[in-house]
């Protein structure tokens, strides 16, 4: 018992480091696209190593601690930020019965947990002692409070369907059809919601509020350097692919192949292709779409932002659940 | 205590924006009174890279002093040496040649499309959008592609002489010109759709930093920024210099006040700027390219002063002369200044991220302000 | 309207001004003296409204100081430069930029640039120039800066 969860955890930290590299690379690239540029081609084939080079630079930097900063908490947020992104990490099934932990109330444990995240952000502008910090550290609270309430509605929208917390419940639902196709429009718009909230919670462009690089230089992070610069980096990169993961999970039938119906010739088929890669395949597509936010639209201002959530989208996922609710009882869905 | 957390004593947070700052694309320096997110006060500190051209200039000759003007509005280097070489021209009563004058509308165009490009990038991303950053320098490479063939330099050209320029087109000149026109007619389009029609970018600007009409004229505030706010203070058409009076082009006047205004205000000007240059390109005169001038050059005792519109605004160079070869005193109105000082009234009351919004809207570039 | 009309319009307003029209725009010389209350006249009068003030500077005379004001109309799209003699012993002027707003800054380096003071300014402090350099103006001809300055 002791040994598999020494295992799972260095998989896990495996995982992490791999990840981070993948997407840190896949951002730039992705914007090196977008931006009509090559973006990273020196170190190791075709710029591959970039970000370990960076990676390793990051490493070798002093870590600088302000003089007037609250020590503990300055050096402690980082951990924070990385140790909710580890946690998300437990309920989601990577593949078919590929899960660290199956709990029977998984989408509640992603909601509950995912919330911490803003306390790390909190403490970090907090304890840097700098208005800059500061002013982020705050923006970012109310954007991560508002916009969880969006985010929770819209996943309670596939929990109505389901009628079940368990992420393998919620898979395993959707083996004649994903929900995004099973739900009409319901699940449409809370899809629609989902990705807004998750880009707002992770602190994304166009919802970057939190670092605004041209307002606030770097926001919450602003004096923080190597190491510890590089885990928020890491833990924002992270948060992005899990709740890309939770979106493909619950939208997209995280790794349960295309189906239709029972059209089993036509199902059969598509079970030759590995679940792993119907899921990495769905969440990478999930990140590129919210990559593609990132590098195309401007920032929104606090005022809009905090009106986007508490004037539309908390109204419209509030009726859509309503919504859902009626169709689900009435089993108005395929 | 109160300056421990950098408050004042009603307990508003006082923030310094730069002078190292991604917003302030310089060393500005912005001492910001917020109480939260809103504006109370902005109180711009200036002169981090002061160079005293005025004190410089006042012992450098008629023909050296144009080429320091080129470092203060960086991005409309050559509109900035024309407005000297007419001051000179004015004071000396020579005759530019035809050919000169018409090389030069062309340039200053050029210059004003890449300036607009410039800004349009940078605006962009203060807002929050980096990619139109890259698509706008895109375009704005061939302009300095053309700069390089013709004056030697891509940023500070100098290609400006009392008496016309400095040296002859370069053969590629009209061809390459040419091939801009096509290309930047396509690409302004694209600017559209990248920004213009964009949702969240309209709710960024509009309504964001009024200036009325009335403080538009009061601040001095001129260029695309005055003409947002609906004052007709284009000086090519007013009071036009070289050859804009012989071209057909339209003062763009907005009448929104805000930053939209300002932004529309830009991007159609970069289409008239198109125009123009469409209608000399092809129509450039044979001949000389300077007109004769003695070695030294004296300005007769008196005062000149020279108005022309760069891509920022009113650019005035005033040379009082007493009768020597260097100017005695010379004094340069530049638009940044001026422009600068109506950010306190645009700003107060609205929010810390409009700031960027309005700063960019209002093309600062920092040399020009400190000169 | 023409520099003849002006003329007769200003020395209405103003009857102790000199002209002085060897230059491209009418120049008008004022007492310091009279400067505030003749500047409310030209920006307030309908057929003037001289409502944008486009330059504002100082020029050192060695003996004495000259403030120099470019104004124009937006609206008759006329233009008139005033000047002002002050004494370089003790440099005053009121000031107007509750006038002209633009004034507010342009002053504020005439200030410290050539140690004019504006009096009744709202807000006289260095713009350009860092802390420690009030009472050194750099723009005065008699200006020297052994480490900076270097001759030609």
């Amino acid at each position: 018992m002791i040994i598999e969860m020494v295992i799972a955890g260095i998989a896990v930290i495996g995982l992490f480091a791999a990840l981070g590299l993948v997407l840190v690379i896949m951002e730039r690239r992705v914007a090196a696209w977008i931006q009509i540029r090559l973006g990273p081609n020196r170190v190791g084939p075709k710029g591959m190593l970039q970000s370990l080079a960076d990676t390793v630079k990051l490493l070798v930097k002093e870590g600088m601690t302000p003089n007037g900063a609250d020590k503990f908490l300055f050096n402690f947020a980082p951990f924070i930020a990385m140790m909710v992104a580890m946690l998300l990490m437990a309920p989601i099934a990577f593949a078919k019965d590929f899960q660290l932990w199956d709990m029977n109330i998984g989408v509640l444990y992603i909601t509950a947990i995912s919330s911490i995240m803003v306390i790390s952000i909190l403490m970090a502008g907090w304890a840097s002692n700098n208005k800059y910090s500061l002013m982020g550290a705050m923006r970012s609270g109310a954007q991560i409070v508002s916009y969880e309430l969006s985010a929770g509605l819209s996943i309670l929208t596939i929990v109505v369907f389901t009628g079940s917390l368990n992420i393998t419940d919620i898979i395993t639902a959707q083996a004649d059809g994903w929900w995004i196709f099973k739900g009409h429009i319901p699940v449409i718009i809370s899809f629609v919601i989902f990705i807004i909230a998750v880009t707002a919670e992770t602190n994304r462009a166009p919802f970057d509020l939190a670092e605004a690089e041209s307002e606030l230089t770097a926001g919450f992070h602003t004096e923080y350097s190597g190491m510890k610069f590089a885990l928020f980096f890491l833990a924002e990169y992270i948060n992005v692919f899990i709740v890309c993961a939770i979106g493909a999970t619950l939208f997209l039938g995280g790794w349960m192949p295309f189906h239709i119906g029972h059209w089993e010739a036509f199902n059969q088929v598509m079970d030759y292709i590995p679940s792993s890669i119907w899921f990495f395949g769905k969440t990478f597509f999930l990140i590129f779409v919210i990559m593609w936010f990132r590098w195309t639209f401007p920032r929104l201002r606090i005022d809009q932002l905090l009106n986007l959530e508490w004037k539309y989208l908390l109204p419209i996922s509030m009726f859509n659940l309503l919504l859902a609710t009626a169709m689900a009882i009435l089993g108005w869905h395929f | 205590m109160f300056e421990e957390i950098g408050t004042n004593t009603e307990g508003d947070l006082i923030i310094n924006v730069g002078p190292q700052h991604p917003a302030t694309h310089g060393v500005l320096h912005l001492v910001l009174t917020l109480n939260g997110e809103t504006i109370k006060k902005v109180e711009p500190h200036l002169g981090y890279i002061h160079r005293s051209i005025e004190k410089m200039c006042e012992s450098l000759t008629y023909r050296q002093f144009i080429y320091v003007t080129s470092r203060m509005d960086y991005l409309s280097a050559h509109i900035n040496n024309h407005a000297c070489a007419i001051s000179v021209e004015k004071g000396m009563q020579l005759e530019v040649p035809e050919r000169a004058q018409v090389i030069r509308v062309i340039m200053d165009e050029l210059t004003r499309i890449a300036s607009h490009e410039l800004w349009w990038g940078a605006m962009a991303m203060d807002i929050g959008a980096f990619t139109p950053f890259f698509h706008a320098f895109r375009e704005r490479e061939k302009i300095n592609e053309i700069m390089e063939e013709t004056c030697g330099a891509r940023l500070t050209m100098n290609y400006y002489v009392p008496g016309g320029l400095m040296a002859d087109l370069h053969p590629d000149f009209q061809k390459k010109v040419k091939e801009f026109i096509i290309l930047f007619k396509k690409k302004i389009d694209e600017y559209d759709e990248l920004v213009t029609g964009n949702i969240i970018f309209i709710n960024r600007m509009k309504g964001v930093g009024l200036l009325s009409k009335e403080d538009a004229v009061s601040f001095g505030v001129t260029g695309p920024a005055g003409r947002g706010s609906g004052v007709s203070n284009d000086i090519r058409k007013l009071y036009p210099y070289a050859v804009y009076d012989k071209v057909q082009f339209e003062e763009i006047l907005e009448t929104g006040c805000d930053s939209l205004a300002r932004y529309m205000v830009r991007i159609r000007e970069m289409k008239q700027s198109i125009l123009i240059i469409e209608q000399l390109i092809d129509n450039i005169p044979e001949g000389d390219f300077q007109a004769k001038t003695k070695a030294v050059l004296k300005l007769p005792k008196g005062e000149f002063y020279t108005r022309v519109e760069t891509a920022r605004g009113e650019l005035g160079v005033y040379i009082v002369s007493e009768g020597g070869t260097t100017p005695y005193r010379i004094k340069f109105r530049s638009p940044g200044f001026s422009n600068l000082s109506a950010l306190d009234k645009m700003a107060r009351g609205s929010k810390l991220g409009d700031l960027v919004a309005m700063m960019g809207t209002l093309d600062l570039v920092i040399p020009d302000i400190d000169r | 309207m023409n520099n003849e009309e002006l003329k007769t319009k200003i020395t209405e307003l103003l009857p102790s001004a000199i002209f002085d029209e060897t230059g491209e725009w009418l120049n008008i010389n004022v007492e310091p003296g009279d400067w505030l209350s003749f500047a409310g006249k030209l920006r307030n009068e309908e057929s003037l409204f001289f409502d944008y003030l486009f330059c504002l500077t100082c020029i050192d005379w060695k003996t004495h100081l000259t403030m120099v004001y470019h104004l124009s109309s937006t609206k008759f799209r006329h233009n008139i430069v005033v000047k002002s003699t002050l004494d370089s012993n003790k440099p005053e002027i009121e000031t107007v930029s509750h006038i002209w707003q633009t004034a507010n800054f342009h002053e504020r380096e005439v200030y410290e640039m050539f140690g004019v003071n504006f009096l009744n300014h709202p807000d006289l402090r260095l713009l350009i120039l860092p802390d420690g350099w009030e009472g050194k103006n750099p723009m005065l001809k008699n200006f020297e800066d052994p480490i900076n300055m270097i001759k030609l």
